[in-house]
């Protein structure tokens, strides 16, 4: 018996967004990514086009971040030189992109000079051939400082750069602009405020096709929920046509899920949660890929063993179903 | 198709006796088509019409309920932001009767313990699905016999052997196993067995069509009581036929696919398939069978189960009321919260973690987080008085420090006046408890 599969008809599709620029466009990596495109829900290969894969950028930090040791482990011999941190992450874990966050900046920390970070986001460059996803140390007077040297260092290279938050994007988008980059849009986990944000943004003259979207997502167990029916009806949007919900959705997983006290606390303290390390290693992936489901075109991550269960998991979501 | 209000009227007696509730035949048919109603209440519709509304009045995806109460279907969304989930995945862990009785009972023990703790909710796994992997009845038969005499949760029997299940179920029948596989080959001598056990039957296709096929000729037998598995094994195509079950159940009232879809896991090692299995959960599966049994690897996916079925509606919620968390002292802090779960256990683990024992007044804000209950005006300086006064927070402490949320520090100067204690701005995030802990409180 012949099943007549039931096909949505979509209008329209997930805007793209190109991050990085090879040299005859103006800046120094070996290739782009492009993320965004379908014309479907998330890997139904047999109603629409899926048809860029989701990538995964992994997390460097200019100064050593304050994680769990079994987080650090990996990169303990590259974790103060952010340029052979971000070599590894290509080299050995496979990271489509360097997600590099500039936390040294922060004003209460080590106050890193916006010099500085422009020069850490240079060493970078010249270390990978992959495009870079940047974001400063959330001082928003010190990141608009930072963000406009960076912009300006990496003239051309189409990085993206965040974050553009409701009450404070103008400078980080002129920046954008001027030197030719991309931008985060981050809104808490509100339709309202995302579309309103990206129409703020587009008014100041960055195409839409400039704009990612950040829905600031909860972790595993800590509010993905919330993050998994905004992402979804932000998908749906973006099918029927809203050209204001229609952007990429990038997510902070490594953050989100390594804030979980079930991605930190040891068996002996909690026997009944099973070995940390492979619990670690589940929270951060099961995140990824949920969101993964709800349309989530770009995944911000630590954890080298859950990027490789991420990577399987896009591989088989892109196996044609059709 | 669903059928509409008049369709139904037509199939009605149409005495207007008024005994199902609503007054005319027309008023109930109408209450029936928007599923307001039942059938049952009409003690003259006949036989014939009755056969006939079954169809229309029934739920898209039957709802299926086997041993302890695993209970599987009866959705009614793609979306959970539509409506929500409703009854959870059903996680059933595989022993295969390859396996000695040692191996056996170790296992079954390692399933038995898989039960958590995490934010006040417990999560268990529900089931135990035993595969006649050897493809010899008596060992299936031992192998049933040794799992449910070692564990209380639901079972689920696995084999193509009619006969082997026949015997295999007998002595455990009174379980009410889930059992299986009925294919093609087997389905005449599978439904007989379930349906002489009176027990649902796990039916597997090759892909979609024959399983539609399947369905189509075991319905035709009489049998009902059914779990499907369109029997592909790679996630992307799994996807794909578990999207299409439950929207053919759902949007175009397909009734041979109007029963609670099974998905089977595939990867060997336990971290892809507890990935894998996890996207299965996300979509639309009402039972998944994996091999996993490690803690580690299950409380990562009875998480996501447990947070994606949560109504969307109605946020969980912690009693509020003075919460004490260690061995606490009338020396012990006193931290005032909202009563959102999600809220509430992320500012009790930092308390924990600061090693202090302490007081969590939870005030009532309808499960909403500290924000959003300030703008809709439920984190009012009155409501946390009431609340200080109700739960004696005077009598167990011997200071008069309060310390409220950072992100209603404009609370503070009116908290102060109405309690008379000091209100003490703490941290905005919970992640900024312990250091505040330190400075404030010297631990
Ligand atoms: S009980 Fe039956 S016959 Fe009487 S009004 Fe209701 S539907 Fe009509």
């Amino acid at each position: 018996m012949a099943v007549a599969i039931v096909k949505e008809k979509w209008q329209s599709r997930v805007g793209q967004v190109v991050i990085g620029a090879t040299p005859e466009q103006g800046g120094t990596r070996t290739h782009t990514i492009t993320i965004g495109g379908d014309s479907t829900l998330p890997f139904l290969h047999f109603e629409g086009e899926v048809v860029n894969r989701p990538a995964v950028a992994m997390e460097v930090n200019d100064v050593e971040p304050d994680w769990h040791p079994l987080l650090k482990e990996p990169f303990m011999d590259v974790i103060n030189d952010p340029a052979a941190w971000a070599k590894k992450c290509v080299e050995e874990f496979g990271a489509d992109l360097i997600y590099l966050k500039l936390t040294g900046a922060h004003p209460e920390g080590a106050n890193r000079t916006p010099e500085q970070c422009a020069q850490t986001v240079k060493d970078v460059l010249a270390a990978v051939g992959v495009p870079l996803v940047i974001v400063g140390c959330e001082d928003d007077d010190k990141d608009n400082e930072v963000m406009a040297a960076v912009a300006e260092a990496a003239a051309g290279e189409n990085l993206l750069l965040g974050l553009a938050q409701q009450d404070n994007y103008k400078s980080i988008v002129a920046a954008c602009m001027v030197h030719k980059h991309s931008i985060i849009a981050r809104s808490p986990l509100d339709i309202n405020i995302c579309k309103q944000l990206n129409i703020l943004i587009n008014e100041m003259g960055l195409p839409l096709d400039k704009i990612v979207i950040d829905p600031m997502i909860g972790g595993l167990g800590f509010g993905i929920e919330y993050a998994y029916s905004i992402m979804e009806r932000a998908r749906l949007g973006s099918l029927v046509n809203d050209k204001m919900l229609a952007m990429p959705m990038v997510c902070t997983v490594g953050y989100e899920a390594n804030r979980a006290k079930e991605a930190n606390v040891d068996v002996d303290e909690f026997p009944g949660w099973g070995e940390l390390k492979d619990r670690a290693i589940l929270w951060e992936a099961m995140t990824a890929t949920t969101l993964l489901q709800t349309g989530a075109s770009l995944l911000l991550m630590r954890n080298p063993e859950a990027v490789r269960l991420v990577k399987k998991n896009i591989d088989e979501l892109m196996v044609s179903n059709a | 198709m669903a059928l509409t209000g008049l369709d139904i009227y037509k199939q009605l007696p149409k005495k207007n006796c008024g005994e199902c509730g609503p007054p005319t035949c027309l008023a109930f048919a109408m209450a029936l088509a928007s599923g307001k109603a039942a059938l049952d209440s009409c003690p003259y519709v006949s036989a014939e019409a009755k056969e006939n509304l079954d169809a229309a009045s029934a739920p898209p995806i039957k709802l299926i309920k086997f041993g302890a109460g695993a209970a599987l279907g009866d959705e009614t969304v793609m979306f959970r932001h539509e409506k929500t989930f409703f009854h959870e995945t059903t996680i059933v862990v595989r022993v295969s009767d390859k396996l000695s009785q040692a191996e056996i009972a170790a296992k079954v023990a390692e399933i038995n313990d898989l039960t958590f703790e995490r934010v006040g909710l417990q999560y268990t796994v529900q089931g135990i699905a035993i595969d006649n992997e050897s493809g010899d009845a008596a060992k299936f038969a031992t192998a049933v016999q040794e799992v449910a005499a070692n564990s209380q949760l639901s079972l689920v029997l696995l084999t193509e052997d009619a006969a082997a299940l026949k015997s295999a179920l007998a002595p455990i029948a009174d379980r009410k196993p889930l059992v299986g596989v009925a294919t093609a080959a087997n389905y005449e001598a599978m439904v007989e067995v379930a349906k002489g056990a009176g027990v649902p039957l796990l039916v597997r296709g090759e892909n979609l069509d024959s399983l539609a096929e399947l369905v189509e000729k075991i319905t035709a037998l009489g049998y009902k009581d059914l779990v499907l598995d369109s029997g592909s094994r790679t996630t992307s195509r799994v996807l794909a036929d578990l999207t299409q079950l439950r929207r053919q159940a759902i949007k175009k009232k397909f009734r041979l696919f109007g029963y609670p879809a099974a998905a089977f896991t595939q990867e060997e090692n336990p971290l892809d398939e507890i990935i894998q299995a996890g996207v299965y959960v996300a979509k639309y599966a009402s039972m998944v069978v994996l091999n996993a049994s490690k803690k580690e690897h299950i409380l990562p996916l009875l998480t996501i189960r447990q947070n994606l079925y949560t109504d969307p509606q109605k946020p969980i919620q912690v009693e509020p009321k003075l919460h004490a968390v260690g061995e606490v002292s009338a020396d012990s802090p006193v931290y005032v919260t909202t009563n959102f779960s999600l809220t509430y256990y992320t500012v009790q683990g930092e308390v924990e973690a600061t090693r202090i024992p302490s007081y969590i007044l939870a005030v009532d804000t309808d499960g909403t987080s500290v924000l959003t209950a300030y703008a809709a005006g439920k984190f009012e300086p009155e409501k946390v008085a009431e609340l200080m006064q109700k739960f004696e927070v005077a009598d167990k402490v011997n200071h008069k420090n309060v310390v409220i949320p950072g992100y209603v520090a404009v609370i503070s100067g009116k908290l102060q006046e109405l309690s008379g204690w000091k209100v003490v701005v703490g941290p905005r995030e919970a992640s900024g408890i312990v250091s505040f802990a330190k400075s404030n409180f010297g631990a």
